[in-house]
């Protein structure tokens, strides 16, 4: 992939990222389009292709949604995130849309400070990265690697 | 009543009383492995849809031991200790396959599918060398079979081949429950774990526990899934292991909340995408919710078209794997199918109304692990165990130590 576009998804990814360890979650659902899809799931799942997420949303208002309810509603304990990741694998897909797979991992760090390596896995991303709404997200699946989840999983990944 | 606990008695109030130390004891947990979970129990193992095919396997487990369940060329489902005769290592080390016997990896040890031993490798020797005596029993201490009964899809197991009938164990108003939601043939949409940081036995309260449903899950309350004012109730078998707690799909609840002040009920809160909460009344009772439990670490659970069954690890004494499975029916059309994964954002570690479930049990794990010797007062809807139409109550709890006295001897 060229050196534009590869530098493209590098800075979407990072502020991506950015945005969700540094607590800025109503953020979070504008770097997806509107009739996005964002979906976390466990490489287990994806491969016995079960369409099973642990969050399953198919419009950026299902994700303005899950901010309201950990904002308003849920209960957890105070933690952070800081996501790691890779550099992207880049490839071309249709019009104005690339796919890009990045690896991620996540510390989870609690208020009582103890840190815990939380999860880690791959992004597989369709990135929108022409026109006026772009670079943002069309559809982000967040495939886990382990199946097993600490406690919960309150803050999107 | 004899307990194999030195100094441990169970308060003179009965029920209405659980001692701390039930939570952090290490030789209650171990006697536990042995009277609960390898006692006359029936433990859910998976679901007959996760075998689909003969010359399967998949691995779970009965409390601690590991337990490989199996289905046979005949379609037979079998369940077997998951350790090899010989050393003892595990026999399957995959989660799932398809096998015609089970090779242990270690030293290739041959079982059928029943778990039954069928060949040693080099028992003669090679060479005239080595090997066997001619009067070695390498089969004197076999994995232990479980006896083997499914429900409506459910596969249960037990290591007492003198434990009651499944129906008999569950009682007849939890067999209608079951059958009711196990409607048809499963379909499984996929699966996860939590790893709860508590005892096996908190979990199990919390989701016996209706009383906290609209408390501390306020996205339920919220979006009115689930008030105590909504028409509900609670069945308890007569063992008290076992319960159903449910609720209808409509609102017809007063202002009880909102007077009481409570957080739960936040003014003018609305979902922009509120399909999460797009029920189809998919069994035409208006039932939205039944929680199911089955002693000890069962749950069948409907929330609205979000099915699942969960079952506990009990990994050590603070350390316990909540493995879920979520499901539809076969003849599931797209538009349910989609359904079901929408409203699967309620439940699981990420559930709008089921992630605190995970964090909860550990909050009073933490609480009182330095309270062995205090007890807690559980007298929600009296001191009975009696089924109740009001889900303000903790009979249901009070059912499960009921039930858990009488398998412990304590």
């Amino acid at each position: 992939m060229d050196v534009a576009t590869t530098f493209k998804v590098q800075e979407l990814q990072a502020r991506y990222v950015q945005a969700l360890d540094d607590d800025r979650l109503e953020d979070w659902p504008n770097f997806f389009i509107d009739a996005c899809r964002y979906v976390v799931t466990t490489a287990d799942n994806l491969a016995q292709g079960m369409p099973l997420g642990m969050i399953y949303a198919t419009s950026r208002a299902m994700l303005r949604d899950r901010v309201r309810s950990l904002r308003d509603a849920n209960v957890y304990e105070a933690q952070r995130y800081r996501h790691m990741i890779a550099p992207p694998v880049i490839e071309a897909g249709e019009a104005g849309v690339v796919h890009a797979k990045t690896s991620f991992m996540v510390v989870r760090i609690m208020h009582s400070g103890e840190a815990m390596m939380f999860v880690t896995g791959r992004y597989d991303d369709r990135i929108l990265l022409e026109g006026p709404e772009a670079p943002r997200f069309v559809e982000k699946t967040v495939v886990l690697d382990s199946r097993v989840i600490d406690t919960l999983l309150a803050i999107p990944i | 009543m004899t307990t194999l606990s030195p100094g441990r008695q169970w308060p003179a109030e009965g029920v209405a009383r659980v001692p701390y130390w039930v939570y952090s004891d290490r030789d209650l947990f171990d006697e536990e492995q042995e009277r609960v979970f390898r006692g006359p129990t029936w433990n859910f193992l998976c679901l007959d849809a996760e075998l689909p095919k003969p010359n399967t396997y998949r691995t779970s487990a009965v409390g601690a031991m590991p337990v490989v369940v199996t289905r046979d060329n005949e379609g037979k489902l079998n369940a077997f200790e998951n350790r090899c005769a010989h050393r003892g290592s595990l026999l399957c080390i995959n989660e799932r396959g398809e096998a015609r016997d089970i090779v242990c990896v270690y030293h290739n040890w041959s079982y059928d599918l029943a778990g039954n031993l069928t060949a040693v490798a080099f028992r003669k020797g090679m060479g005239g060398k080595g090997g066997m005596p001619a009067d070695a029993r390498p089969d004197e201490n076999p994995p232990r079979k479980l006896k083997v009964e499914t429900l409506c899809g459910l596969v249960f197991g037990t290591l007492d081949q003198n434990a009651v009938p499944l129906e008999t164990y569950l009682g007849p108003e939890i067999v209608k429950g079951i059958r009711r939601v196990m409607r048809a043939p499963v379909r499984v949409l996929g699966g996860y774990s939590q790893m709860l940081q508590s005892n096996w036995k908190l979990y199990m309260e919390n989701v016996k526990d209706s009383y906290h449903a609209s408390l501390l899950h306020t996205f339920f309350t919220t979006f009115r899934l689930n008030r105590l004012t909504q028409k509900g109730g609670l069945v308890i078998s007569e063992s008290g292991g076992n319960h159903i707690s449910y609720s209808l799909a409509a609102d017809t609840g007063g202002k009880e909340y909102e007077q009481a002040g409570m957080r739960a009920a936040q003014e003018g809160f609305g979902l922009e995408a509120p399909q999460v909460l797009n029920h189809v009344d998919e069994y035409g009772d208006g039932v939205g919710l039944q929680i199911l439990s089955v002693f000890p670490t069962f749950v069948l659970q409907q929330t609205r078209n979000s099915l699942a069954v969960r079952r506990l690890v009990t990994h050590g004494l603070e350390k316990t794997e909540l493995v879920w499975t979520i499901f539809g029916f076969a003849d599931d059309d797209e538009s349910m199918t989609e359904r079901r994964l929408q409203q699967a954002n309620l439940i699981g570690p990420a559930g709008y109304i089921s992630m605190e479930d995970g964090a909860a049990p550990g909050f009073v794990q933490r609480g009182v692990n330095t309270a062995a010797d205090i007890l807690s007062v559980v007298e929600m809807g009296g001191r009975g165990i009696k089924s109740d139409d009001t889900r303000v109550t903790e009979a249901s709890v009070r059912g499960f130590w009921t039930f858990y006295r009488s398998q412990m001897g304590l």
